[in-house]
């Protein structure tokens, strides 16, 4: 029944989580981890032009799972898609002024959730966008047949 | 805030009267109870002064009874690896409950790995020992079985009296593990049949770095740490004078006081129960009459344990948990998942133990700080969203 020794920003993240909740109609949705681990993370993102305009988180986890999806979505919010993508678990574990060796799974969680959140808005948008072009291409046949 | 100690099972505040007894310790004479000058033997009265006291707590025999050692852990390890290798002609076997303390499992496990057979005894959802499988699994082999008074996670006590029958009927040496119940349940080993019973200083409100095995007068054991013979020749190495003289005092209140003190534990632990299990999705563990009675043990649907842990130590209250993110392996609690409960639910244990500090009057704001942060804790989760809270 040991308790480890956290830094003071992860337990201000831990107490003072940034960006809970959900977002109804997101662009993109990733959810890590199992509850049976003791880790369940969901991160839902909205996107303009490829840039994250919001992001929200909800955890199931110890104080360390909570505070990495804390921060993962404060350092992810106004980033690029892509540069979000390259964010890794010691971005997350170095802002939080270090985790323990045995935590540091948390952090990867924290980042596979928003990668997968990512990866879950690309699908959408190259979905939409054959479709869209499939409808131009609809459009453009349409009327060479009339 | 005031702080709220809630972790008496993890560790206990020394008791100033104890403090000001072992004190004379340090500021005295420090002397080697081996060296047979006076300064020696001054030291040697305190020693012999705490195996009478601690004798005494447990009802031993004789003062000779109790060895002492320098943790509850090493005294485990001596009973079960000391009693298993000096009795190997009698037999190769070993058997404990699968919710021993780890200090008796690991030395068990050691034993498996060199050639004796380990059985692991189960318990039922409230971590009763399965009467029917000890008698089944237990042969004149069995040299060592050892079962512990209560636990430690959940607060459940062992039917010991009817425990020691089946063992000294089947096996040979029954050893209990009693960190958790003395002081708070009078162990009496001679009424009970325990002829190995493990104490630990720090846990009857004494010093850290001692502990004691009770070892019945016949049985027979070989010592774990060899050196200049100390401890009639079970534990050598220079007897931590300090700790052991505040051992002995620290039994001496325990007995005096052990009555009283469980009762009011009781009610305050009583009353903790019933507030907190009126929290939706809130569980308890262990056995809900036959418990130690200072522990109060739970676990929470959609939330979990090291969470509670912090959210709670921020109200400036202390408890404890058996969830795997606390732990060092990332494993949920070996007792946990022994009475049955699933991972995801093991994760969500919290457990509240009081001691002496402790004031009835604290209940309400334990209360609070319990519902409080189950609530907003249930809030991040995103388990609780999707069914009802």
């Amino acid at each position: 029944m040991a308790q480890i020794g956290y830094s003071k920003k992860v337990m201000e993240h831990f107490m003072n989580p940034r960006n809970v909740g959900t977002i109804e109609n997101p662009d993109g949705h990733g959810k890590v981890g199992n509850p049976v681990c003791g880790d369940l993370m969901e991160m839902y993102i909205k996107v303009e032009d490829d840039v994250i305009t919001d992001i929200k988180f909800q955890t199931f986890g110890c104080g360390s799972a909570i505070a990495t999806s804390s921060m993962v979505t404060e350092l992810a919010k106004g980033m690029h898609v892509d540069e979000a993508m390259k964010i890794t678990r010691n971005d997350v574990a170095s802002e939080l002024d270090g985790l323990p060796p045995q935590k540091m799974h948390c952090s990867n969680l924290a980042a596979d959730a928003l990668h997968e959140a990512i990866k879950d808005y690309e699908s959408k948008k190259e979905t939409t966008e054959r479709g869209t072009k499939a409808q131009r291409e609809d459009g453009r046949q349409g009327k060479h047949r009339s | 805030m005031e702080r709220v100690y809630l972790d008496y099972v993890s560790s206990k505040p020394i008791d100033p009267r104890v403090l000001e007894f072992a004190k004379r310790f340090l500021e005295g004479s420090c002397g080697n109870p081996s060296s047979l000058h006076s300064v020696g033997l001054e030291a040697k009265h305190l020693l012999e002064d705490a195996r009478a006291k601690v004798a005494e707590l447990i009802n031993g025999e004789n003062e000779k009874t109790i060895i002492f050692t320098g943790s509850a852990t090493e005294a485990n390890n001596l009973a079960i690896k000391g009693g298993a290798l000096r009795n190997m002609s009698k037999g190769k076997e070993v058997a404990a409950t699968a919710i021993e303390h780890i200090s008796v499992l690991n030395p068990m496990k050691e034993l498996q790995k060199n050639g004796f057979t380990l059985n692991l005894i189960p318990v039922d959802s409230t971590g009763m020992v399965d009467l029917v499988k000890l008698e089944e699994v237990l042969t004149k082999n069995t040299t060592v079985t050892s079962i512990m008074y209560a636990n430690n996670e959940i607060g459940t006590i062992e039917p010991i009296k009817e425990i020691s029958k089946i063992v000294h009927d089947k096996g040979w040496y029954l050893h209990v593990d009693a960190t958790a119940a003395a002081g708070y349940l009078p162990v009496d080993v001679q009424a009970e049949g325990i002829d190995m019973l493990t104490l630990s200083s720090n846990d009857l409100y004494g010093p850290q770095g001692a502990g004691a095995l009770y070892v019945k007068p016949g049985v027979k054991l070989q010592p774990v740490i060899l050196g200049g013979g100390q401890e009639s020749g079970l534990r050598s190495g220079t007897e931590n004078i300090f700790a052991i003289a505040g051992m002995g005092e620290a039994a001496r209140i325990a007995k005096e006081e052990m009555a009283q003190e469980s009762e009011r534990l009781k009610e305050m632990r009583d009353k903790l129960i019933q507030a907190l299990l009126m929290i939706e999705g809130a569980y308890l563990t262990g056995h809900p009459t036959k418990r130690l009675p200072h522990h109060a043990s739970f676990r929470f649907d959609y939330i979990e344990g090291e969470s509670i842990l912090l959210n709670m130590d921020r109200h400036n209250i202390q408890v404890a948990t058996g969830s795997a993110c606390s732990s060092k392996t990332l494993e949920p609690s070996h007792v946990l998942l022994a009475i049955g409960l699933k991972h995801e639910e093991a994760h969500g244990s919290t457990v509240l133990t009081l001691g002496r500090l402790n004031k009835v009057e604290e209940i309400p704001t334990i209360v609070k700080s319990v519902k409080e942060t189950v609530e907003r804790l249930r809030k991040l989760s995103p388990l609780s969203s999707r069914e009802v809270i």
